[in-house]
């Protein structure tokens, strides 16, 4: 089995969110970037599937030779190769359309990507890969088994989970519950090493357009700060909740 | 030259979001100067969505549609849309809203927008207001196609009331091989889901364990709310999977959050950050949470949770 995991290059969840040139660019200044958590999920799955059912597994970004560190780390963690398609990401399209022709090229069986990257939200690269290749789909996909051909998903629902059966090629949007946080790993001495041997394939884009513009960046104005409530007077907040917010 | 709204329903029931998203339309179709269609898959009564400005229902009644299924759901509303020749395509921010979006997408060329709060501030260029960086940043974004998809968050628009009088027509799109079946459904009943609730009340590590839930039980059930979880609680395994809220549990966009015993690590207010109001309950003055919060008792949670209990049950009383 040849599995593609989609790795996104985005600010750690600590960073300051900040904007420069007129709030038109996220200002990287000082900003340590990370794997996509829900990317990472997915990774620690398909080495689940290397290390169990001799699947090859390779990752794979659209992005600017910054985002090698990245791919490295996910090298080290244990993926076999890695590609990086060599342009700026624009819009979910314009990424799901490069990483289209990296299917095709590669003759990928399952790709598994987060269900959204926690920078822009978008939520839709997975699915739009998945159309954009005639694959099947499963998005918010907390559980995978494959078995040859066929495969077993689990994807949480709003107000529980379902199961359901389909077939390769198959694109999950994968989240937490793939496996366990606790099962997440950390790249080791030997891993690092051994990621700087592996190949890491610089691809040139096929020059996908974009369909939408980001224009500009707003921060939400400023929270203003917390009403205190004694804790012996609890029907204080009840009267707040009522008359002031008029939540209840 | 319609605007299309697809409008969900569970059980043969409009859920809130279809008629928040059947009031966007309505406002985006104002704007251009047309109307709205909306679409529905085994709805009983549509008559509702004339309430909130929908001109004309288009009604799927197909067995083969009763579990939802991506492909074949995304397939139809292309169809709809082709034949009505609408260049505006708004659906909700639930989980299968959000897996049909980018297939839909994609079938029709169109420029796909998630997390819209807002109407559109401008048609030409097409311009919305969406969250980004998980709420802590808006992002105004122009969609360039000619069809253009727009995903608007929960709760962010109002449902607003907007008589007209709406005509149902049947439609029978073809349905693609629908590639994905669904093998069996764990849903949990008669209770208020995360995704759907206004109210959620939401416990953390500061409860000391699993025992001791009783209490956020008890407070969810007098203001009719969800319960959630924060991620140790989780990790724990104190409470299942399915309540963790935070980055990468699931999103919350109430009206009202209460947490008790969070403290409000980073990853955790992100996911909650949509929420309009906000509670926190804690021991410890220094928690991150009284930052994020609009109302904030300093206290014992095995304390002052049986209180407000009491007394909002005497205030439920007096309603």
């Amino acid at each position: 089995m040849k599995i593609l995991v989609c790795i996104s290059h985005v600010p750690d969840t600590t960073s300051k969110i900040n904007f420069t040139e007129n709030d038109t660019k996220f200002d990287t200044n000082g900003v340590q970037f990370v794997i996509n958590p829900n990317d990472e999920f997915g990774l620690t799955r398909a080495m689940w599937f290397k290390e169990k059912q001799q699947a090859n597994v390779t990752v794979v970004n659209v992005g600017g030779p910054e985002t090698e560190p990245t791919l490295r780390k996910a090298l080290a963690i244990g993926a076999d190769s890695a590609i990086r398609v060599n342009t700026a990401a624009k819009d979910g399209f314009q990424v799901a359309k490069e990483l289209a022709k990296v299917v095709q090229d590669g003759g990928y069986d399952l790709v598994i990507a987060g269900r959204e990257s926690i920078d822009y939200n978008g939520g839709m690269v997975p699915g739009m890969l998945a159309g954009l290749t005639n694959a099947n789909f499963v998005n918010n996909c907390i559980s995978l088994e494959v078995d040859g051909n066929n495969a077993k998903a689990i994807r949480e629902i709003d107000g529980g989970k379902e199961t359901v059966s389909t077939a390769l090629p198959l694109v999950i949007g994968g989240q937490k519950g793939l496996v366990e946080e606790s099962d997440l790993r950390i790249p080791n001495m030997r891993g690092i090493m051994m990621a700087r041997q592996k190949p890491l394939q610089v691809v040139e884009p096929v020059d996908a357009q974009a369909e939408t513009d980001s224009v500009k960046f707003e921060k939400p104005a400023p929270k203003g700060a917390v009403k205190l409530v004694d804790a012996d007077n609890v029907q204080e907040l009840v009267d707040l909740l009522h008359n002031e917010a008029k939540v209840i | 030259m319609s605007v299309l709204v697809y409008t969900e329903s569970e059980s043969g029931k409009f859920k809130k979001t279809a008629l928040e998203v059947a009031s966007y339309a309505k406002a985006v179709a104002d704007k251009m100067g047309t109307s709205v269609t909306a679409i529905t898959f085994n709805a009983d009564d549509t008559s509702v969505l004339g309430n909130h400005g929908v001109d004309k229902v288009l009604k799927v009644t197909n067995s083969q549609l009763e579990s939802f299924n991506a492909n074949a759901y995304a397939s139809a509303i292309a169809q709809a849309v082709r034949n009505e020749n609408a260049k505006v395509v708004i659906i909700s921010s639930s989980a299968d809203s959000k897996y049909l979006a980018p297939l839909l997408a994609v079938d029709l060329e169109a420029g796909y927008a998630s997390n819209v709060v807002e109407a559109p501030s401008n048609t030409a260029p097409f311009t919305v207001k969406r969250t980004a960086f998980t709420n802590k940043a808006f992002n105004m974004t122009t969609i360039n196609t000619d069809v253009k998809l727009v995903g608007v968050s929960k709760n962010a628009f109002r449902v607003v009331d907007n008589a007209v009088s709406a005509t149902a027509e049947d439609f029978s799109p073809s349905i693609p091989e629908l590639g994905v079946s669904v093998e069996s459904v764990d849903k949990v009943t008669g209770k208020v889901t995360i995704a759907d609730a206004e109210i959620v009340v939401s416990g953390g590590r500061g409860l000391k364990g699993p025992e001791n839930w009783g209490m956020i039980e008890e407070l969810a059930d007098v203001l009719g709310a969800a319960t959630a979880c924060s991620k140790p609680v989780s990790d724990l395994g104190w409470r299942p999977h399915s309540e963790h809220v935070g980055q990468t549990g699931k999103p919350v966009a109430s009206n009202l959050y209460i947490a008790v015993g969070i403290s409000g690590a980073i990853q955790h207010l992100a996911g909650i950050n949509a929420s309009k109001v906000k509670v926190v309950i804690n021991t410890d003055p220094e928690a991150p949470f009284f930052k994020a919060a609009d109302y904030g008792i300093v206290g014992d949670a095995f304390e002052v949770v049986p209180k407000l209990i009491e007394n909002l049950k005497t205030f439920k009383a007096q309603q």
